[in-house]
């Protein structure tokens, strides 16, 4: 019997008021579980980024919950909505978000020291992770000295070394290549995908659906269903 | 916290380009704000100079006196019952006024003309050469040896001049606090012989310099001195009224003022202008901090961080640049008043963190505003 990590139910959530007003979900209703790496796919505009800000505790939805681990997320005050965030989730965003002007082991030591861990020790842990992202002896320079697959190995390391329970990936392959993209959606499948976590994937990839646990798929803010990897 | 402080650092010194504009628009206007107000506490010290070196506890004049320099005779009268007021414990004439020496070679200095009392020589200069009694001896002056020296030949002691047809012999080289305002050579001699070699008007005292025998005897005294007419003052009020002239009644005051602010408005332009556009430049990156986890005030302190260091160490370099420009200038340019006092880097300080935090408002309204949301929108 899986262990339900997320659990979203009647979540709505529109921008703007009266005629301006656009609704981006409508009425989704989901489970993810630990040790599973679910898609959300759909077209542009269909609301999978919108859904994965509302499951991550980013954007408040209008209504519905959202249940992280047995607790109502957006019954949170602002600051143990932060600390949530920053103790349950970790995030890979689309254009990565690394800071050019930190070496490569400080940008994944961020949460680390977001967490009050020692600098120094901070450093020392960050450094392991990028070891298991094969990026050992990049932990000194800036990330704008490496390719664009390193740099989102260097994400995924950040996203990870507070060891998160819940994975959050933005268009992991956005902008990779073909070859790049599959190879570092295989090893976070391969390595970082355990019992314990659970990964959300925001993609509309095709060439990387055959990793996935199951996909769900979303059009116009609705969910339209679930299949099983690699069988869209 | 420390982690985030010294994330915030990082942040800021490794982008060395924007670093350096903040620090160059910060020093820049710290080292204009602390010259020009060092300029002014120069020109006031210097103003005060004779009130300095006299060093008379309490300064009893006609209340028309704005400066030091223009002063306005007192009849003997006023001496003698300031000295019979109750609480004092001495009372001396002085007198100052300025005067025109003929030197050896012919040429003439103007020259500003102490006169002490022939009794106590009360405001008595630290001389470094001769000896204070021959003050007393025929035609007897001592020099100041000050910037303005040389104007008067670089005379030894036994050098002669003239005084309105009166010999006068250098007896002894002085030192004092503070040089005189107008770059003029200070002449001291006996009060008589001061009243002797220059023509003056009928009344001739121009000061009384007055000794309380305790502080609690001051406001007494002073009571008793406007009875008769007069103003007394104590060197620090005697000052003050010197600086109120300055500042309010010659214009200086408000010439340097605009200076000063003119100062302050290029470091609050420069600083906050290049401040905001770093905090815009990573504005995605504190996006993605806030959507990791980082709390609101966390923020807040980066950025408070960011500017008051920024603000400090522009600071520091501010004053240290004055400092090499003030020292090398004062050794060339004898008559350059610059004085960095404390009220100087106070004024500097405070105008240094209204920099600061006006910089840093419009950071942290901007990243306040920020939504998480706007980093996965991208």
């Amino acid at each position: 019997m899986p262990v339900t990590a997320i659990q979203a139910t009647g979540v709505n959530k529109w921008f703007g008021e009266g005629e301006a007003r656009t609704q981006a979900l409508k009425d989704v209703t989901l489970e993810a579980y630990f040790g599973e790496m679910l898609y959300i796919v759909g077209p542009s505009g269909s609301g999978k980024t919108t859904l994965l800000s509302v499951l991550s505790g980013i954007l408040r939805p209008n209504s519905g919950s959202v249940t992280v681990e047995g607790s109502d997320i957006w019954n949170l005050s602002g600051d143990k909505l932060a600390d949530f965030r920053l103790h349950k989730i970790g995030f890979v965003f689309q254009d990565y978000h690394l800071f050019p002007r930190l070496t490569t082991a400080e940008n994944v030591a961020i949460p680390l020291i977001l967490k009050r861990e020692d600098w120094s020790r901070a450093i020392v842990e960050a450094t392991k992770y990028l070891e298991i992202v094969g990026l050992k002896n990049r932990a000194d320079l800036p990330p704008v000295k490496l390719s664009g697959g390193e740099q989102q190995r260097v994400a995924i390391a950040r996203a990870i070394v507070g060891q998160p329970d819940i994975l959050i990936m933005d268009e992991p392959t956005a902008s990779l290549d073909g070859d790049t993209g599959h190879g570092i959606v295989s090893f976070v499948r391969n390595n970082i995908l355990n019992e314990k976590r659970c990964i959300l994937i925001v993609t509309h990839d095709a060439r990387i659906y055959e990793l996935a646990t199951r996909i769900l798929k979303m059009e116009d803010g609705r969910l339209i269903g679930y299949e099983k990897g690699g069988n869209m | 916290m420390t982690g985030i402080l010294k994330l915030a650092y990082k942040l800021l010194v490794n982008d060395k380009a924007k670093f350096t504009a903040l620090l160059v628009g910060i020093t820049f206007a710290v080292f204009l704000m602390i010259a020009m107000t060092s300029l002014f506490a120069g020109v006031l010290k210097r103003a005060s100079a004779t009130v300095i070196n006299l060093g008379a506890p309490i300064w009893i004049m006609d209340p028309s006196v704005q400066t030091v320099a223009n002063t306005i005779g007192m009849p003997d009268y006023v001496l003698d019952a300031t000295r019979s007021i109750q609480g004092v414990s001495y009372a001396v004439p002085v007198y100052t006024g300025g005067a025109l020496v003929k030197l050896a070679d012919g040429t003439y200095q103007a020259v500003n003309v102490v006169g002490l009392d022939d009794t106590s020589l009360f405001g008595r200069p630290r001389l470094l050469q001769g000896k204070i009694e021959d003050i007393y001896g025929e035609n007897g002056f001592i020099v100041v040896k000050d910037p303005e020296f040389p104007k008067m030949g670089n005379p030894n002691v036994g050098s002669e001049f003239e005084l309105n047809e009166h010999r006068g012999v250098i007896v002894g080289i002085a030192q004092v606090a503070s040089s005189g305002l107008f770059g003029i050579p200070t002449l001291y001699t006996t009060y008589e012989r001061a009243l002797q070699y220059i023509p003056n008007p009928r009344f001739t005292i121009s000061y009384v310099l007055l000794e309380p025998k305790s502080p609690a005897d001051v406001a007494h005294i002073k009571q008793q001195v406007r009875a008769l007419g007069y103003l007394g003052l104590t060197k620090d009020e005697f000052m003050d009224r010197i600086t109120a002239f300055y500042m309010f009644q010659t214009g200086l005051g408000m010439n340097l003022l605009i200076m000063t602010v003119m100062s302050f408005i290029v470091g609050l332009s420069i600083s906050g202008q290049t401040f905001y556009t770093f905090v815009l430049e990573n504005i995605e990156k504190f996006g993605a901090l806030k959507a990791m986890g980082t709390r609101s005030r966390e923020l807040i302190l980066m950025i408070l961080f960011q500017a008051s260091f920024t603000a400090l160490t522009g600071y520091g370099l501010g004053i240290g640049l004055c400092a090499l420009t003030i020292y090398p200038a004062k050794l060339r340019l004898p008559d350059y008043a610059a004085l960095i006092t404390y009220w100087n880097l106070g004024l500097a300080f405070v105008m240094v963190v209204i920099i600061a935090a006006v910089s840093s408002y419009f950071g942290v309204r901007r990243v306040l505003r920020i939504e998480p949301f706007e980093v996965f929108r991208g």
